[in-house]
């Protein structure tokens, strides 16, 4: 078989990209390695319960009749209607660190104010930090790093205000350790305060069944259970893929969210060292306890808390299996919508070691996962009611649980440190998208497979 | 096509760009980024949906002519004066 494109990968930047080249009349195939969609947002039925994979929340939130911000840039790209993702916003969240919480909701002036109520000295500060923010250019994509702590510093000077602006933005996308990429800071300083969050009544595999519909409805061809075990180069062109079963399926491009170092190493081993295409080494353990009630009724309403039990906050990959000082609480529950979700559950999210649970043989395993279970919700009882008692199934997956279904080496969950911003790799026709290429959320995550599509595939230069 | 249903042509394509626009109160005289918000991601649209629709080539140099329905509709007349509308 012979396509235009062959995406690897059917997570959101996957399809979001094949519904593009698909709408514009190209031959394109999505493999997926999984039997089933989602990648690093996936979805899955345990015991009778449907659960989210990496889904706290979906950023970027705008409301109906919104036409700026990512939201409504996707939807008009992927032709979609506003109601097609069932947004509900959050009730309200915070960051909590000693002495301290900041709440936000879905109205940045509400969040200013907590600011100036608990940080008056700092206000000036933060308000010119919000204005650089506002004025930089997230699509400049010859853009190197920049330290994010030190364009702060210039503008705040209390470190336990910055170490709180940064904890979510950090839990929530950052790729490296004690430090952010301005660029990355300011796409996650958007995202999460001045846009805010939502989720759909059913989950993120309500947006992923919207896009399979719809890339399947303009003639896209989708195969799971297709992993792909080689890329087939020539030189530095690349003409097609070798599945796991040996079947070779050919191609004028490729486009790879697989990661950028997992992608090169599907070319084989004559690809020349390039230190951007290093692996991410920040993976999480996360939590999910199923109660019997709604959070709400033993008194916890907010949406999400991102808790840090010191003034410093070390957002690094954690030395003990998991790092439990700090972490996020996250309540599916308690977002806005018309009516309760059937199952009340709550997830505890904390930093990991990926190679202590990668190591672990099966036993040790199981034994491991329900030991740090108990550990992180006992740290957490410092944050949130105890809802023990009302707990009354649990899941809990590791680095090792997300390498196994997403491939992503070290089970990492916001890619590779430094981002391939513009796509490109090694190969003239082959690209990256998804998490290494450099956007990220759900809703990141598509205009990624949008804008490389768009850049590369429908109107090349 | 006469300039009327080139005008049509380009309603329909907004209204597959933006489903949830209200189009019945477009100026034809204001531009589209103003009235819309529309940004350089959607004028690419306008002119990827004109290619697929109708085979027409719209080179870079010339995206400024699609800034308001006006200017569009005069644009697009001598150029699309054969073809047959789909709308």
């Amino acid at each position: 078989m012979s396509y235009d494109s062959i995406i690897i990968g059917a997570g959101l930047s996957g399809l979001a990209a094949g519904i593009r080249l698909a709408y514009f009349g190209k031959s394109v195939c999505i493999l997926e390695k999984h039997t089933t969609i989602g990648g690093l947002n996936s979805f899955y039925r345990l015991r009778g319960r449907n659960h989210d994979v990496g889904l706290h929340a979906i950023t970027n939130y705008s409301p109906p009749g919104g036409k700026r911000g990512p939201l409504n840039k996707i939807l008009r790209q992927l032709r979609f209607q506003w109601e097609d993702f069932d947004l509900s916003p959050q009730c309200g969240s915070s960051v909590v660190f000693p002495g301290h919480t900041l709440r936000f909701n879905n109205q940045f002036d509400y969040f200013e104010a907590q600011i100036a109520e608990q940080f008056p000295q700092q206000m000036d500060g933060f308000r010119r930090l919000v204005s650089e923010i506002d004025t930089h250019n997230i699509g400049d994509l010859g853009q190197t790093w920049i330290s994010a702590r030190e364009r702060m510093a210039a503008h705040i000077s209390d470190p336990l205000l910055i170490n709180m602006l940064l904890c979510p933005l950090m839990f929530y996308g950052s790729p490296t350790e004690h430090d952010m990429d301005f660029n990355q800071f300011v796409i996650m300083f958007r995202s999460i305060y001045q846009e805010g969050f939502a989720r759909p009544y059913k989950g993120v595999r309500l947006i992923l069944k919207n896009l399979v519909r719809k890339f399947k409805s303009l003639g896209g061809e989708l195969k799971l259970r297709a992993g792909v075990k080689e890329l087939i180069t020539d030189g530095n062109h690349v003409s097609g893929v070798m599945l796991d079963d040996g079947q070779i399926l050919e191609a004028k491009n490729v486009l790879s969210s697989a990661g950028s170092a997992e992608t090169l190493q599907m070319c084989g081993t004559e690809v020349p060292h390039d230190d951007r295409f290093t692996p991410g080494e920040i993976s999480f353990v996360e939590t999910i306890s199923v109660l019997d009630q709604q959070p709400k009724e033993f008194g916890h309403d907010e949406t999400i808390v991102f808790y840090n039990d010191s003034e410093d906050f070390s957002y690094e990959q954690s030395k003990e299996p998991c790092d439990i000082r700090s972490g996020i609480i996250c309540s599916p529950n308690n977002f806005e919508y018309e009516q309760p979700l059937e199952d009340a559950s709550i997830r505890i999210t904390a930093l990991a070691n990926p190679q202590y649970w990668m190591n672990l043989s099966e036993e040790k395993y199981i034994a491991e996962k329900k030991y740090w279970y108990e550990q992180i919700l006992e740290s957490s009882m410092r944050f949130i009611p105890d809802f023990r008692p009302h707990v009354i199934d649990v899941d809990t997956f590791t680095p090792r649980t997300i390498k196994k279904f997403t491939g992503h080496i070290n089970g990492c969950v916001y890619g590779a440190p430094q981002k391939i911003l513009d796509g490109t790799t090694p190969f003239n026709n082959l690209f990256l998208c998804g998490t290494d290429q450099g956007f990220l959320g759900i809703i990141g995550s598509m205009l990624s497979g949008i804008s490389i599509a768009n850049l590369h595939l429908l109107n090349p230069k | 096509m006469a300039p009327e249903q080139i005008r049509l042509v380009i309603l329909d394509i907004l209204a597959r760009i933006a489903p949830d626009e209200d189009l019945s109160e477009l100026d034809d005289s204001v531009p589209f980024r103003e009235q819309m918000e529309l940004d350089s991601m959607d004028f690419l649209d306008i002119v990827m949906e004109l290619r697929k629709l109708y085979r027409v080539q719209i080179p870079e140099e010339d995206y400024g002519e699609l800034g308001t329905m006006d200017s569009t509709v005069t644009y697009l007349t001598p150029l699309l004066k054969d073809a047959e509308s789909t709308v």
